[in-house]
């Protein structure tokens, strides 16, 4: 196997008394697209921000192609791409300044920052709006410059802070494509989301995060394959009763769980579980049969659900 | 490859050209028109007074007003800009548009970017600088090749307020403390700091309390330069001194700014 290019081990940060990553080990190997998935707060970004060596570990061991950040920092942020969660684009220069000024932090000459950013603006569908003041931008277009721009130094791994957070459903299907594409041309992925359908779509591997640890790794179809069953039984009662019909679904399924808004049945044939409950006489508002997903795993892991 | 690698300063100073290049009109305006009014107002104006004075020759070193306020305002102009662009553009990159934490995840660093700053803030007040010795130059009262070092000190005067600035601004919550730094520190020395008379004038307190800020060394220096009378010894002096001011402050600065960055 090779050098893998993150390597943490019991990876600590912590900022006075609270603790945002409790010791976390992590491999990512060349050319693997790898997820960081946990709600608000549960050490993604910490994680992330030790890796884009702008934070230093509190304890444990952290090497990132095979550097260790805190004394090679610059030699190791010469290599990555890092899309931070809040945009730090100029914002009162063009879009194709960003690119050119970027690419001089680098210290690409002139002419290969014009030529990079030419490609890279083809890349981020952004060719048309190359002249135009960023202010003038939509939220979607912000982030794919900002992943242009992380490219600008034509990085082998690129880190992404959750990357589609405040996008439209549509901006973030562009965006996908955009990283998907990234990921075909043999480019590292490393990033964090609390979108379960994004973490499912971009990553072959991921982690589930709660609380600064780790609770499960995996691929997707794995994780959903080890903690969830392949079908979920999602019913809603009337409001207010969820608890009461929760009981009356006993030995139902393998496992239930009742949410505020709706009771979840966790069953291999989800349809069968639903004849049983009208077998038992119970008439739920709505039912609605679907494939398990990674947010199955995080509520049966954590007993909370992403969006917490 | 047998290239240099172009040093981290310049890099972060080539961001800073870039971003001003939409503004440089107004701003190039602003600093040469500002300095130009002073100068007509009170150069000419003040002037015909003071110089009607006998005795006032004495006390201004032997020469006109007019030659008198040139190094002066030469001078102050660039303290303020020095201090201007070390509050909210710094406060701005921070914590607004965010472009330090951009600058952060490359291969620059923290130092990089004070260095930056100040090198930035140094072509500036340069450039401004000469515009004004330029037009100064046009008139056989203010003309002398003693504009051009003294343009030089007061670029060095900008980045010894420049520096110890962004310290501040690296560490401010708020921008409420620049107001403060107006009116309490930069408007006071632009009266009180020997620009526009010898600080002999003053009160024994206030004159030390004048001489402790970088203005009043940059001023008597550049005016010993535009009026030809030069001291050596004390020249250096005073430039040694200003440059202390420009070092502690990018230390100060650069230790604060990597703290917020790389924390």
């Amino acid at each position: 196997m090779p050098e893998p290019l993150i390597r943490a081990h019991q990876l600590v940060k912590r900022f006075g008394d609270f603790t945002a990553v409790a010791g976390i080990d992590v491999e990512v190997q060349p050319g693997e697209a790898f997820g960081f998935l946990g709600p608000n707060g549960a050490g993604k970004s910490s994680t992330m921000r030790m890796i884009s060596c702008v934070s230093k570990p509190t304890d444990g061991t952290l090497r990132i192609f095979g550097l260790d950040p805190v004394t090679d920092g610059p030699r190791i942020r010469a290599r990555i791409g890092v899309v931070p969660q809040l945009d730090t684009l100029d914002t009162e220069l063009s879009v194709q300044e960003n690119l050119w000024i970027y690419g001089r932090f680098f210290d690409l000459s002139r002419a290969e920052c014009r030529r990079r950013a030419k490609e890279l603006l083809e890349f981020a569908q952004l060719t048309e709006r190359a002249e135009s003041v960023v202010d003038d931008l939509s939220g979607g277009m912000k982030r794919r410059l900002s992943i242009a721009r992380s490219l600008i130094n034509d990085p082998s791994l690129l880190l992404l802070d959750e990357p589609t957070t405040g996008l439209d459903p549509q901006a973030r299907h562009v965006l996908w494509d955009r990283l998907y594409r990234l990921k075909q041309q043999g480019v590292t992925l490393v990033l964090t989301t609390h979108y379960m359908d994004e973490a499912e779509q971009l990553c072959d591997r991921l982690v589930v995060m709660d609380q600064g640890r780790i609770v499960a790794e995996g691929s997707p179809r794995s994780l959903i394959e080890q903690y969830a069953t392949r079908e979920v039984l999602e019913l809603r009662f009337a409001a207010g009763t969820n608890d009461q019909f929760g009981e009356r679904l006993q030995g139902l399924g393998s496992r239930q769980e009742v949410l505020p808004d709706r009771v979840l049945v966790y069953a291999d044939d989800g349809e069968a579980a639903l004849q049983e409950v009208h077998h038992r006489g119970m008439q739920p508002e709505s039912a609605l049969v679907r494939r398990a997903s990674l947010e199955d795993v995080f509520l049966l892991l954590t007993g909370r659900s992403l969006a917490d | 490859m047998a290239t240099f690698a172009t040093p981290g300063p310049l890099r972060v100073a080539g961001w800073y050209l870039t971003a001003f290049r939409r503004l440089w009109k107004m701003n190039l305006l602003s600093s040469f028109v500002q300095p130009m009014l002073y100068l007509l107002g009170l150069g000419v104006g003040v002037g015909s007074l003071v110089d009607r004075n006998t005795g006032s020759a004495s006390t201004l070193g032997g020469v006109s007003y007019v030659a008198y306020v040139v190094p002066g305002l030469l001078v102050t102009t660039a303290m303020t800009l020095g201090a201007m662009e070390s509050m909210w553009p710094v406060m701005g990159n921070l914590k607004w548009q965010r472009g330090y934490h951009g600058i952060a995840v490359t291969p620059l660093d923290a130092r990089d970017i004070v260095l930056g700053h100040a090198t930035w803030i140094a072509f500036r007040c340069a450039v401004a600088g000469a515009a004004v010795a330029l037009a100064l130059a046009l008139f056989p009262d203010t003309r002398s090749w003693g504009l051009i070092p003294a343009v030089l000190v007061a670029a060095l005067v900008g980045v010894a307020f420049a520096t110890p600035i962004m310290a501040m601004s690296v560490n401010s919550e708020y921008d409420g403390a620049f107001a403060g730094v107006q009116r309490f520190y930069i408007i006071p020395l632009f009266l009180f700091g020997g620009a526009f008379y010898p600080i002999s004038q003053l009160p024994t307190l206030v004159q030390w309390l004048a001489k402790l800020p970088p203005l009043w060394h940059g001023v008597v220096a550049a005016r010993a330069f535009t009026t030809g009378n030069i001291a050596w010894g004390a020249t250096l002096g005073h430039l040694v001194y200003v440059s202390l001011w420009v070092i502690v402050g990018a230390v100060v600065a650069t230790r604060r700014l990597r703290r917020k960055l790389y924390p």
